[in-house]
């Protein structure tokens, strides 16, 4: 048996549903309305890639910048910081009445401990842009 | 309630919604043009219509006659997808946003002037919100040139960089009202500007300034406004990641950036001022109804959003990655210790 607040929750939640599908339905339709009402007339020169004016010389796959791949990284340490600090905000007044001062302290060792990761990826340079000693980020540990 | 006026209802909500905001998003580019124009002593549009005010239509019918060209190196299917995720995922945003209080027409009453009150909604609204980074980086990648996989590179590393501190602003304010139900955020603010979450009274007025800028900058850059726009400089990079992308799909991701938008000001609307309630809780002010003074909050924003577009230069990339890590995430990390420090003190102080 369900209760009360659990059939709201999934009345809530299967609107939010039928939104969802309001919003694919009126996508499709756009496409479909442009199919239906845009000419057709490919030729080899007009398909070719974008490149002001030139041929595209090479694969337009290139290697990129290694740095994008360390800020995912670090993206996903913090993300997951993020969402742990979230539920505990939610609660925490209720972890306070429960835990006192500690529910506060528990936190903070946390962020702490993350805000010296920050503290050390800046300081070996991980998040500069523009390295200016291009050892700083590995062999060299400037720390 | 039977199930059938419930349905009637619910369908009545999206429908007013869903037209009401797509509405704004029509005409969202001329009013952003007419003021970049008067920005820049100009006119903006003025042709067709009084004043220009029939161009979003008459561009919106270009769009749909304009051919569709995806290039030969393109990635047919992801390049079909990515607009379409795009637009999908801005539109799903609107679902859970407390546009405004129970609205009342003929005696009958049609509900609160939201779609779904979910009760996850911030985290509903982050949610979809990351899905974004998936449509901009598929776009840069899948078009097959090198212009726009520069272009969905930076957007997705930006939006990275930014999520962190979006996420962690809000942690202020959901300390203090303890639930993530957005209709619940708007009823905690009730009575007057002073005790919306921005400046609201005795303690709270360091950490409620601190996460409401955060959470803007965060919104720009969120949504690749100016001055964090590099994902699509066009001075460097043509268009960023929508350079391959003419007709239908290029209008979806601009009708996406708009939606985006309006979700970002709504955001910042529900959690920062006041959501639907009036500046001063007096007769002359309550009476206009709460979706009058959302919309009217909302429409500040989205005039500070093209404001700062029209005053701005962009950002630097080294700029924009120094920001977002070494200014917005210690900050925002600061900023909850001193929203922690803040409700402490006014417990032990009862104040």
């Amino acid at each position: 048996m369900e209760t009360p607040s659990e059939i709201s929750v999934s009345l809530e939640f299967s609107i939010a549903l039928i939104f969802i599908l309001t919003a694919v339905v009126f996508v499709g339709g756009n496409l479909i309305l442009n199919r239906l009402f845009r000419p057709r007339n490919p030729y080899p020169e007009k398909n070719s890639t974008y490149e002001c004016g030139e041929h595209s010389v090479g694969s337009p796959w290139i290697r990129f910048n290694i740095r994008y791949y360390i800020i995912a990284i670090l993206f996903l340490i913090f993300d997951v910081e993020v969402l742990f600090i979230i539920p505990w905000a939610v609660q925490f007044k209720k972890l306070y009445e429960s835990l006192g001062i500690l529910a506060f302290f528990e936190m903070f060792v946390f962020l702490l401990i993350l805000g010296l990761g920050l503290a050390y990826c800046w300081v070996k340079g991980h998040l500069e842009w523009v390295l200016k000693d291009r050892k700083a980020a590995g062999s060299n540990p400037g720390i | 309630m039977t199930e059938l006026s419930l349905a009637i209802y619910a369908a009545v909500r999206i429908g007013v919604i869903f037209s009401a905001v797509m509405t704004v998003v029509a005409f969202l580019p001329w009013i952003e043009r007419k003021l970049i124009g008067r920005f820049q002593q100009r006119f903006g549009p003025y042709r067709v219509g009084p004043h220009g005010i029939l161009q979003p239509i008459a561009d919106s019918i270009k769009l749909v006659f304009k051919e569709d060209i995806i290039p030969n190196n393109a990635d047919r299917v992801l390049f079909v997808l990515a607009p379409t995720l795009a637009l999908i995922t801005a539109v799903m945003n609107l679902a859970v946003i407390p546009f405004g209080p129970t609205f009342e027409l003929f005696g009958i009453s049609f509900g609160a002037v939201q779609v779904a009150d979910v009760n996850v909604g911030i985290l509903y609204i982050f949610g979809f919100a990351s899905l974004g980074v998936y449509s901009l980086f598929l776009a840069g990648w899948s078009s097959g040139n090198k212009y726009s996989l520069l272009g969905g590179l930076r957007s997705s590393a930006q939006m990275f960089s930014y999520e962190l501190s979006l996420g962690l602003s809000v942690v202020t304010v959901l300390m203090a009202v303890g639930d993530f139900k957005l209709s619940e955020i708007v009823l905690s603010q009730e009575g007057g500007f002073w005790n919306w979450w921005i400046v609201s009274p005795k303690w709270f007025v360091i950490p409620g300034l601190l996460g409401f800028f955060l959470l803007l900058v965060s919104a720009f850059a969120e949504t690749n406004r100016l001055p964090f726009d590099l994902p699509e400089a066009e001075t460097e990079l043509v268009a960023g990641y929508h350079t391959e992308y003419s007709s239908m799909k290029f209008a979806m991701f601009f009708m996406a950036e708009y939606i985006n938008m309006i979700v970002a000001s709504s955001i910042v609307t529900t959690l920062f001022l006041g959501g639907w309630h009036a500046p001063l809780p007096y007769e002359p002010f309550v009476l206009a109804p709460g979706w009058m003074w959302f919309a009217a909050k909302v429409f500040v924003l989205l005039f500070l959003f093209i404001w700062v577009r029209a005053t701005l230069p962009r950002f630097r990339y080294d700029q924009l990655m120094n920001f977002g890590w070494k200014f917005m995430l210690p900050l925002a990390l600061f900023n909850i210790f001193l929203a922690a420090c803040c409700l402490l003190l006014a417990d032990r102080f009862a104040l």
